[in-house]
């Protein structure tokens, strides 16, 4: 009885028949429409970026090891801090739960591939474009204006070089990929579900992927019409933020981030969703308050695009403006807040199988709840006035977007890599790594809380002896450190597996959805017949029905069962 | 794991390590203050959203780990098939909501303490120039308003009165005076910081912010720029001196004695060039 049983083996196994296979060669690789292939082409180059962005940051951290340090000047500081932000939002995090979604989507939905599947490979090559067009300022001159490019620092007159001018083409590039992308995502969610599968039976990974792609779309016109004003600004003549043409610096700030904050949204989103699959495969429960989860997603998908200005606490603004940005700031913790005590009560009671993969999921509402603390803290304006750009905000990012983020992904990768490369990864490496990740993150990330509180702005590539930052800085390196040699245990984990790892079987978690129900890896046509669906957890049913079978049955998509593998 | 009791032992070591860093760790929770009232109200309000905010984390992270160890899968366990709870649900929901309200009070009660300028001392002395003609008087009319222009990458200060008094990276102030400034920007968006003295305020090309202090402790109290504004981010800074009043009172004297003797000195200078160039200039 696998319902009652923690243990993995036993238990029918189930295949199909009648599949088509992948075609071989690099070329084949080239050019791909199959959605699982571009899925995994997103993760390979998304896990390269987010290596280099990670370097970055250590590069970074050493310099801010010793006050008064000479390691780097202001200039290159300047430059690693902006590409790293760059780096680690539009070319890692975006873009990695693309990739997700893309392999994802489909399967978990009982599609044979995403609605537009040509328009999906351009997707992933606009990506690269734009990834490749950003890091070509490496050899001229990178941008220096942070991952914001604040006019009028961005303008021509303070930053002359081309830096700029790879960031405008990254957001072009970045953007439409993204922007193409999230239509191909809703035109295969909203058509393309399996029979039966209603909106209150779709995955919630899948409803996080829906709800990510409607903001995405939302968001990022914002953007793309600012790169382009301050592309005009830099070479055409325009003066859209240029006060002695009788523009408006705060146009940009305000344009900025009316994209920027959903984009905060749109990189926790998603990883919500895959632990939101991840916490109740692993306590063998359902998931707590679906409904819930589900309604919360889109309600913060909708104060999400009016908290912008939040961002901008300290610039010359009406208090009552301030004041109602406190409020949506504060309504949107929430939804959040529900989120996390559902996922709370989805282990409760439950038998947990301590994974890997449990282990990131469990991280992520552990972390998250920290920087969602700090948010309301910082959505109190007159606080935000003194813990505004400082390390404070530092930490609070950090502790959502990698506590949150980034320890989602890793939950998906190790809970995913059985399904996409057909074996498992190393528990001994992926409990190493996620113990040094998650002692380095905290070694990293909590101590700048106090560096923001004693006055350490954020951006600054030194600070001087007597300021007492010392000690606060000395620690946050070491903790990256920690944190980066982690990363790499996966990364080596992930090398090895892909190749000499235990072969996982098709359903080795026991999973709920029907991305379990087709072969690791899956067949290029993903299902041979597309089961119908009757409740959230399509492949708990089917494994009910062929264990009441006792072989292969009719009524459940003619699953065969396969004998041992 | 002997892995994992090496990394907690490091753990433990490096916050052993923070706790005894003596002065580094005298402000490990809470903002600076301790200069201006409106410093030390941020700070207070800071502290009582700590305080609402450290049993919530504590209830959150305690049910996390009680759960995995309670519940961790043991041979033979039954998992609970529960797939939700209505009432228990809407009970968080409208928990979070009600503290969310009480924080929303508790901001505003103190948002006047803030933002309003305090009444000026009585104990300035009567040359100071308080304020130039055409700018609103602070409170009690005693106040002094200060504009603090941020360039790349230093901070200038123009005094108020019909004699030109103004210093650049230094700002010396009297004590138990109200101090109005009002920021901008003459290039980038830099933003005025002096933690000890309340928060920050953007200077922003074409805009004016407004920000205040009182100080009543002599003393030097330092701060820099808070808005990325270019490679020398890092090294704009600021020092705000707060000097007796009658002291303060000597030093624009001297101050604007300088600028005077400086200013007819390039004066001169320009005047012999010209002649030298025969006027063309």
């Amino acid at each position: 009885m696998e319902a009652s049983s923690a243990r993995l083996a036993g238990g029918p196994e189930i295949s199909m028949h009648g599949f088509t296979e992948q075609p071989k060669g690099w070329l084949s690789w080239l050019t791909t429409t199959d959605h699982k292939r571009i899925g995994v082409m997103y993760l390979y180059a998304t896990f390269l970026w987010f290596i280099l962005g990670g370097v970055m940051a250590l590069i970074m951290r050493l310099q801010l090891a010793q006050p008064d340090n000479t390691l780097l000047s202001g200039e290159t500081y300047n430059s690693l801090a902006s590409m790293h932000g760059v780096t680690m939002i539009f070319l890692w995090i975006v873009p990695v739960l693309a990739g997700f979604g893309n392999y994802f989507v489909p399967l978990m939905i009982g599609a044979r591939d995403m609605a537009f599947p040509r328009l999906n490979a351009l997707s992933f090559w606009l990506l690269v474009g734009g990834g490749i067009a950003f890091f070509c300022s490496l050899f001229f001159e990178p941008p220096q204006a942070g991952w914001t490019s604040y006019a009028p620092l961005s303008d021509d007159a303070y930053s002359p070089g081309g830096g700029i001018d790879a960031w405008i083409f990254l957001i072009h590039l970045t953007g439409l990929s993204s922007l193409v992308g999230a239509i191909n995502f809703i035109a295969t969610i909203h058509n393309m579900r399996a029979p039966g599968m209603s909106w209150g039976r779709m995955p919630l990974f899948v409803w996080s992927i829906l709800v990510y792609s409607y903001l995405l779309v939302a968001a990022l016109p914002a953007i793309a019409a600012a790169a382009t004003m301050l592309l005009t600004d830099r070479h055409f003549g325009t003066g859209f933020f240029n006060v002695a043409d009788g523009g408006d610096p705060l146009l940009w700030q305000h344009l900025f981030w009316f994209f920027g904050h959903p984009e905060v949204y749109i990189m926790i989103l998603p990883a919500f969703g895959i632990i939101s699959e991840i916490l109740p495969v692993f306590s063998r429960k359902p998931v707590f308050g679906y409904k819930a989860i589900a309604a919360s997603t889109v309600t913060i998908a909708f104060l999400a695009l009016v908290v912008w200005a939040h961002h901008m606490f300290t610039t010359p603004t009406a208090t009552v403006v301030l004041a109602f940005f406190m409020l949506s700031s504060f309504a949107i913790s929430v939804p959040t807040g529900v989120k996390i005590f559902n996922w709370i009560a989805t282990l409760w009671r439950g038998q947990i199988m301590m994974k890997t993969a449990l282990y990131f999921a469990v991280a992520l509402p552990g972390l998250f709840v920290i920087g969602g603390i700090s948010g309301v803290m910082l959505a109190v304006f007159p606080v935000d006035w003194q813990l505004h750009d400082t390390y404070y905000v530092v930490a609070h990012l950090h502790y959502v977007l990698f506590g949150g983020s980034v320890f989602g992904i890793f939950a998906g990768l190790y809970y995913w890599f059985p399904k996409m490369s057909g074996r498992l990864l190393s528990e001994t490496l992926g409990k190493l790594s996620f113990w040094l990740m998650f002692v380095g993150f905290n070694l990293t990330f909590l101590i700048q809380h106090s560096a923001g509180l004693s006055g350490m702005p954020r951006r600054v590539y030194d600070y001087p002896a007597d300021a007492g930052l010392t000690a606060y800085n000395l620690i946050s390196t070491v903790g990256s450190f920690l944190l980066g040699i982690g990363v790499m245990v996966t990364v080596v984990n992930v090398l090895k597996s892909v190749k000499n790892g235990r072969r996982a079987g098709n359903d080795p978690w026991k999973g709920n959805t029907l991305e379990w129900f087709t072969q690791s890896p899956p067949p290029a046509n993903n299902f041979d017949t597309i089961p119908r669906v009757r409740s959230v957890e399509p492949m708990k049913d089917i494994r009910r029905e062929v264990q009441k079978a006792g072989k292969a049955s009719e009524s459940v998509a003619q699953p065969v069962t396969s004998g041992t593998s | 794991m002997p892995a994992r009791r090496t990394l907690l032992a490091l753990a433990a070591a490096l916050a052993a390590l923070l706790v005894f860093a003596g002065p580094a760790a005298a402000d490990l929770f809470t903002p600076e203050s301790g200069g201006s009232p409106n410093a030390d109200k941020i700070d207070t309000l800071y502290k009582i959203t700590l305080y609402i905010s450290i049993p919530i984390l504590l209830l959150v992270e305690g049910t996390l780990i009680y759960s995995l160890v309670k519940y961790k899968a043991r041979r033979g366990g039954q998992a609970e098939q529960i797939r939700g709870n209505t009432s228990l649900e809407l009970g968080w929901t409208i928990g979070a909501a009600v503290i969310l309200v009480i924080l929303t009070g508790v901001t505003f009660a103190f948002l006047n303490g803030i933002t309003k300028p305090e009444e000026s001392g009585p104990e300035i002395a009567g040359g100071v120039q308080v304020a130039a003609i055409g700018q609103p008087d602070p409170p009690g009319g005693k106040g002094m308003r200060i504009t603090v222009n941020g360039q790349q990458y230093l901070w200038r200060y123009d005094y108020p009165g019909k004699e030109s008094l103004f210093s650049y990276h230094e700002m010396v102030v009297p004590t138990d005076t109200t101090v109005t400034l009002d920021i901008t920007s003459s290039d980038v968006v830099h933003s005025w910081w002096i933690p000890k003295l309340g928060g920050k305020a953007d200077a922003v090309p074409g805009h004016t912010a407004e920000t205040w202090f009182k100080i009543s402790k002599p003393g030097l109290y330092g701060g820099q720029c808070a808005e990325l504004c270019g490679a020398g981010h890092a090294d704009m800074r600021a020092v705000v001196r707060a000097v007796p009043p009658d002291e303060f009172e000597r030093w624009a004297k001297d101050q604007r004695a300088e600028i005077k003797a400086a200013q007819d000195g390039l004066a001169s200078q320009r005047k012999a060039r010209e002649a030298q160039t025969g006027g063309g200039g």
